[in-house]
Parts: structure tokens; sequence; C-alpha cells
């Protein structure tokens, strides 16, 4: 297995062409990584075309999206993952301040800051907008993404 | 390097490296074509405060340089007055955390060699380098440290950081407005020199940009064909600012409050008439205070024009005749930003400006992705105006063609 630089110089994982599966529907299985080392709250970026996909793994399953921030084009999935902030009110609308989420997980572009959802890939501050998302496939204990 | 996320969880990220975090912005250049162009970025930054061994040592005044100096040791207080601030995100935005761990070659200013990367990476050409704690320079309770801290400032950026960026650096100098004679003393002192193209007053401050002992000044830049910029930025002590409780909301408010505050001032008190051939830009405050100012003070105008009586046209026609940065453009309301490119007469008013390594800078996609824009306006705003204003020359024979072509070219 070599480590590949991508369009950045970043280093990513990457099996030889003759691994990367096509299907039917001509759509690619790109390697991510082995599952058994891809361990819970990390992520890999991988090049699948001419585009970078970024693959999490949250709370035991993987979620994929393009590494495009839907704002100025920043590399959206290589920044914190962090819990989703929110304020909670008392029944008489006081505030009671701000809280992370146990529950919500965003990661964040680290450009500007553009928050996404972990398991929807829509940004927070509008879910209208959303990263396109990918398939990941497991295959034994290989990780493809599909593209 | 750990960065510290929610409930003292730990995120391992990469040392930083400008030229990997900017990746993507380097395929935009090269996707758009960026080389024809000659982009210019108007506004961007530097950490002086991390070379304050270098920069104090140029204070003039022996006792408040020894005071400055002494400070420097740690867990000393601050030199300049600091603002309470969280522009980093919590670390959501990584290069505030991770700045210090970015490696650069020994032998070449370590400012000069960040200022390149992002240049390059953004394919801009030449970049209006300012600095960024210095902003609150304004708010020095002592007008002499004022004073000495922006000479320093001054001296340390002419005679080292800029005669080694071989030109693509250029600048306008910290002016310590509150003191008329000494600001006139720095334009005279630092106004020729390479580089400088005009001089720059931190809007954080209240002073009154029209007073009669400022005119001194404007007059000593006009007529040396330099230029006046107004570099606005935020202030959570100001105290109409004081009831509000969240970073987002003094920063909003603030960087379009101060420029709303002097450019006001400016306008009604005739300036444009004083001093018409002194360009004048805006800087850092968006665009949307642009409209309503323009608005609010030809209306006012309309029924008390006695309270401007220098004043030949409207207020909105002398704001029409100054500059205005483009960063952190408001793009919320494609038809109202088209509204304010033009009320504003943007394809010869609006200069590109990244903010560059701000947390809510600007890439150059931002204006050249404008659907409304046509390609004169694009190569205007990008690059034109800023260098037909400060008369920046061509780094290539395709960007000296569209030069000529837009009518931008005036250096040879």
């Amino acid at each position: 297995m070599a480590w590949l630089p991508v369009g950045s110089g970043r280093l990513v994982r990457k099996r030889p062409k003759a691994q990367v599966r096509e299907g039917l529907t001509k759509m690619a299985e790109q390697f991510v990584g082995r599952a058994s080392e891809f361990t819970d709250g990390t992520r890999q970026i991988v090049k699948v075309g001419d585009t970078e996909v970024g693959v999490f793994r949250h709370e035991g399953n993987f979620y994929a999206y393009s590494n495009y921030c839907l704002h100025q084009g920043g590399p959206a999935c290589e920044g914190l993952t962090i819990a989703k902030v929110e304020e909670h009110l008392r029944e008489d609308k006081t505030s009671m301040g701000l809280y992370f989420s146990e529950k919500d997980m965003n990661f964040v572009c680290p450009w500007h800051g553009y928050e996404y959802d972990m398991k929807s890939g829509e940004c927070i501050s509008d879910r209208k907008l959303k990263l396109k998302n990918y398939q990941v496939v497991t295959k034994g204990d290989d990780v493809y993404v599909v593209a | 390097m750990d960065l510290i996320a929610d409930r003292g969880r730990r995120v391992t990220v990469e040392e930083l490296n400008t030229s990997k975090l900017l990746a993507h912005a380097a395929e935009q250049a090269r996707d758009r074509k960026y080389e024809d162009m000659l982009i210019v970025d108007c506004d961007a930054h530097h950490y002086e405060n991390e070379n304050f061994n270098e920069i104090l040592p140029f204070m003039e005044n022996d006792v408040l340089r020894q005071l400055t100096m002494s400070g420097r040791a740690k867990g000393r207080h601050s030199i300049v007055p600091a603002q309470v601030g969280y522009q980093d995100m919590g670390g959501r935005v990584t290069r505030y955390p991770l700045r210090m761990t970015e490696k650069t070659e020994p032998g070449k200013l370590r400012d000069v060699q960040l200022g390149e990367r992002w240049m390059d990476a953004m394919g801009v050409d030449y970049s209006c380098l300012f600095p960024t704690g210095m902003l609150n320079v304004g708010l020095h309770p002592q007008k002499e440290m004022e004073v000495e801290l922006c000479w320093a400032y001054n001296r340390w950026l002419t005679e080292v950081v800029l005669p080694e960026n071989h030109g693509r650096f250029y600048t306008q100098l910290a002016l310590p407005l509150s003191d008329p004679e000494a600001s006139l003393r720095q334009v005279e002192t630092f106004g020729g020199r390479k580089g400088v193209t005009g001089f720059m007053v931190t809007t954080v401050r209240t002073i009154p940009v029209h007073d009669n002992a400022l005119m001194k000044v404007y007059r000593a830049i006009e007529e040396r064909g330099l230029s006046l910029a107004f570099h606005s930025g935020p202030n959570w002590g100001e105290p109409v600012f004081k009831g509000l409780n969240r970073f987002i909301s003094v920063h909003a408010l603030g960087f379009s409050f101060y420029n709303i505050l002097h450019c006001t001032n400016w306008v009604i008190n005739g300036m444009g008439e004083r001093f018409p051939k002194l360009p004048v830009i805006w800087i850092e405050s968006g665009l949307a205070w642009i409209p309503f100012l323009m608005q609010r003070l030809d209306h006012e105008y309309m029924m008390r024009p006695s309270e401007a009586p220098l004043l030949k046209k409207k207020p909105s026609d002398y704001m029409r005749d100054m500059f205005y940065s483009t960063q952190p453009m408001e793009i919320q309301d494609m038809e109202a930003l088209e509204t304010t490119f033009r009320m504003m007469n943007a394809e010869t008013q609006l200069m590109y400006a990244s903010d560059y390594p701000h947390w809510d800078f600007d890439l150059p996609s931002t204006i050249y992705d404008l659907p409304f824009l046509s390609e004169k306006a694009k190569h205007n705003i990008l690059g034109g105006n800023a260098a037909r204003t400060f008369k920046l020359a061509p780094r290539n024979e395709a960007q000296k063609a569209n030069l000529i072509k837009y009518g931008n070219y005036t250096a040879g």
C-alpha cells in the first residue's frame, strides 16, 4: 500500500489501480483504508477522479462528503469535528446558556468555519445547503467510497 | 498538534502549511486563468506582534522604547490595546491555533514567506500589507505611545519587510492620527519611500477626522499623489456595544460602525470638496453599509443643506467618488448585492481585498464568479482599479494587455 499525494500535496493511502473497481453503473469504488485502522472520530481524504472526498467514521458509521465547501470552496472535511452548540431555554424562555450537543456532531471547514451536520452533510446555518454525499461500502476490512 | 474540541477531546491536526491549506484556492486560480489578469489584494495582514522584538528598537524615544521592550518579558502587559474576541471560533478556523507550527525557510523574513504563499495560492499579484494588533493603536491611552509605535512600525515595514518582497507587497502606512503634527512628520518622512502608496487611519477611534488640525496632513498626502485609507475593526469596549453578548454581534456591527461614523464626518464636512484629488479608500466594512449610508445622508441632506454647506452635490455623489474594499462581501441576496454595486459605481470604485489570513477572508472568486459583472468590471475590481490608483505595474504581457484594454494601465 502506497502513500500518494493528492492535489494539495497531502498524503493519502491509495491502492493500485487494479483495485479500483467499476460496477455496472460505471461508479468507481475508491479504496479508502482498512476499517480496523479507521478509528472512530477520524477521517480520511481521498482523491476520486478530479475531486476530493472526505470520509469520516463517527459512532461506528461511515459518512463521505465532497471536500469542497459550499461557501468558497475550502477543504470542508479537513477541519475540526466538534459537537453542535446549542442554547437551552427554560419554560419561561430564559436562557440557560450554551451547551455542546450530546447527540449532534458537526465537521467544520477550516477556512471560514462553515459547519456541516455529520449525519446529513447539511450546512447547519442553512439546511437547504448540503454537501454532495457519497456511498461508503466495506468489503471485509476494506473501506471504499463509491463515486 | 492537538486542538482542544468539545468536552476536552483533543483532535490531532497536522502542522499548518498555508500552501496546502489553500490548495483549493490554487485550483480556482488555475481554472479561472488568473495569471492573465492583474489581481491586487488591497487589504491583507500580518501579525506584527510576533515581530515586536524587531520593531520596537525603531522607537525614537529612549524612555518609551525601554518601557515597551522591557515589557516584552513573559507575563507582562500588552503594549497595544488588546480586544476581547474569538476570531478563531474556538479553533474551528485552524490557521489561528496552528499558525506558529508553520515552517519557513531560514534567512528570509517569515512574514514575507507566508505572504508569498497565500498570494501565490490565491493568484494575487500584489498585496497591501496591514498590521493586525496595531489596528487598535487608536485606542492607546497615550498619544505619544501611539506616535512612537506607528513610527517604529512604519520604519520596520519600509526598511526591512518591503525590500525583501521584490515589490509584491505595498502598503498604506499607519498614521498616529491623535497627533496631527506627528502624522504630518510621518507623511513627510515615509511618503516617498518605495512601496508606500499612501497612509492609513485605523478607524477604531472616535476623534473627528474633519478636525482643522488634520487638514495639513491630508493636504500633504494629496500633494504627494498618495492615497488615504480608513481601516475598520471591532471594539467590544465601545460604550454602544457593551450591551452585545456575542462576538458575532460585535464583529458584524463594529467593522461597519466605525467606517459609517468617520465616512459621515468626511462627507458632511465637505472633505471631498477640500481634497478632490485625494483618493480615499474605506476598508473592511463589507459593502452593505454603503447603500444604507448613501440613502440616510441624502435623505437628511435634502432637508438640512444648511448643516453641510460645503457640499455641491448629494452625499451619495461624494461617496461614489471614493473607493471601497470588497471584503467581507455580503453575498447573501444577489439582487441586493447587484443594487449595491450599481449604487456605488463598483466598476470604477471597488477594489478586491482578501483580508487573509483573518477568519472571514475572501478569495478572488467572490468577485470573479458574480453573475452580473461584465468582464471589464471583473478586471477592474480584481486589480485594475487598484493598479490605476496605486500605479502598480503588470507582471506579465497578458496582464499588461488587459490593463490597457480596460483603461487601467498607468505604470510603464
